[in-house]
């Protein structure tokens, strides 16, 4: 059985708790063991903490590489902003050992050490490349005869040179993990536009950060899609609460949520309840 | 007339922002970039401005602040330039020289005071406790030792006294 320390972030406990619900019952079924990456702190935030102080960034990303490698164990983590975060830092502490060599005398203050050995891996990405398609298709209880809206996001795939996931510019990993259960996975414009939340633009700009939004909704809905499935609590935030004031009502699921529904958990499971635009299952 | 300054190249590269230098202003990134469709942010002028040493300018500039590190624009750039890792370096230049929004100092006081970008509330706890899941996650929230230790870093970083 594949084991990860899962890393929880922010948006999905501290918003969504469904997120974590859903994501800890579907590994479950899938055969993904899932140990509590205790002590964890925020990523931290690639387009917010990042952009004020690297360093900061950068020692704090290690202690909760370090909490991981202590356990043996990789990360795995639902959000795109965590998996960008953590990736892109554990990627550079790999190639660069003066860096991690700077990194921990900083850790080295709170007795930690990080070796670099960490690997950081996307719920996602777990699911298409350890469970495979036709694994999952064989877990699904309650196929579902949805038209969606595949939103990717951006750090999911992005910087493409590092992740290697898919083709930036026209992915696929995301559309075949949504069609496994049944659920159709509408063509539309811009697919892979980011949904204006990241980078510091929600906090500092939300006017422009709904423009964003609602570009997304237009193309959305010209599509024919119902629904739109996420893989990252912010862009799952910046859709459900963004689009009452828009005049749109989809509903917002993130892809554990949506393998909770194929696999038969009921609404007050996934946790519903939290969303501020309603889902009728 | 804007007089060049050199000088500045170095600053940006010890935030790892030198990979400005490898742009030959082709525009890719800014006709890529979704913020460039809805504000005044031109990713090119951005670089040039960083390759000219516009310090102040760049730093003063609300522009800077449009970037939401989607990577449309590093995706597709013809001289593989980290246009994105640029945007970085001069926040980090911006913040370091005093110049940060109300709003996003808040998130950073966010993670000084919760160890997260966002706050724990009663509503959440009783969600999450209607799940079955604990109240409180387990992360710095649930443990005073994990949230004293990130604490440290955040003081030996000097990151308490940049937002602070």
């Amino acid at each position: 059985m594949a084991k990860y320390a899962f890393f929880l972030g922010c948006i999905a406990p501290l918003r969504y708790p469904g997120i974590e619900k859903s994501t800890r019952v579907v590994c479950e079924r899938l055969g993904i063991e899932l140990v509590d990456l205790n002590d964890a702190s925020c990523c931290p935030a690639p387009g917010v903490i990042k952009a004020f102080d690297k360093k900061t960034w950068l020692a704090a990303a290690a202690r909760n590489l370090a909490l991981a490698e202590k356990e043996g164990l990789d990360i795995i983590t639902v959000c795109n902003g965590c998996y960008g975060s953590l990736f892109d830092a554990a990627y550079e502490l790999h190639e660069d050992k003066a860096l991690l060599a700077d990194v921990n005398k900083i850790l080295a203050e709170i007795g930690m050490e990080y070796k670099g050995t960490t690997k950081v891996r996307h719920f996602a990405e777990v699911l298409y490349n350890e469970v495979g398609i036709e694994a999952i298709k064989s877990k699904i209880t309650k196929p579902l005869g949805y038209e969606v809206a595949a939103f990717y996001g951006c750090h999911f795939l992005k910087p493409s040179k590092i992740k290697q996931l898919d083709d930036p510019e026209n992915p696929h990993i995301l559309d075949d993990l949504i069609e496994a259960t049944g659920a159709k996975s509408m063509p539309r414009k811009q697919r892979t536009m980011c949904c204006g939340a990241g980078g510091g633009l929600r906090a500092g700009f939300p006017d422009t950060a709904m423009k964003f939004t609602k570009t997304n909704l237009e193309n959305i809905k010209e599509s024919g899609a119902k629904y739109i499935i996420d893989v990252c609590p912010f862009c799952h935030l910046q859709f459900d609460m963004g689009q009452k004031d828009l005049g749109f009502a989809f509903p917002v699921l993130h892809l554990s949520q949506l393998y909770g529904i194929a696999m038969g958990m009921d609404a007050k499971e996934l946790g519903l309840s939290a969303h501020q635009t309603p889902v009728k299952l | 007339m804007v007089t060049p300054n050199p000088a500045f190249a170095s600053e940006l590269a010890a935030y790892g922002g030198e990979g400005a230098k490898l742009c030959f202003q082709c525009g890719t990134c800014t006709a890529s970039c979704p913020s460039g469709r809805e504000t005044a942010f031109r990713t090119r002028k951005l670089v040039r401005m960083a390759q000219l040493g516009m310090k102040e300018e760049l730093i003063s500039s609300e522009d800077l602040w449009q970037c939401t590190t989607c990577y449309a624009c590093q995706e597709r750039c013809p001289r593989a330039v980290p246009i994105v890792d640029v945007v970085i370096a001069i926040r980090n230049i911006a913040v370091a020289n005093g110049k940060i929004y109300a709003n996003h100092k808040r998130t950073g006081e966010n993670l000084l005071k919760y160890g997260h970008t966002v706050s724990i509330n009663d509503k959440v706890k009783a969600q999450r406790a209607e799940l079955g899941l604990p109240e409180i996650p387990p992360t710095v929230l649930a443990n005073d030792k994990a949230k004293a230790d990130l604490d440290k870093i955040l003081k030996v970083t000097g990151f308490d006294k940049l937002i602070g």
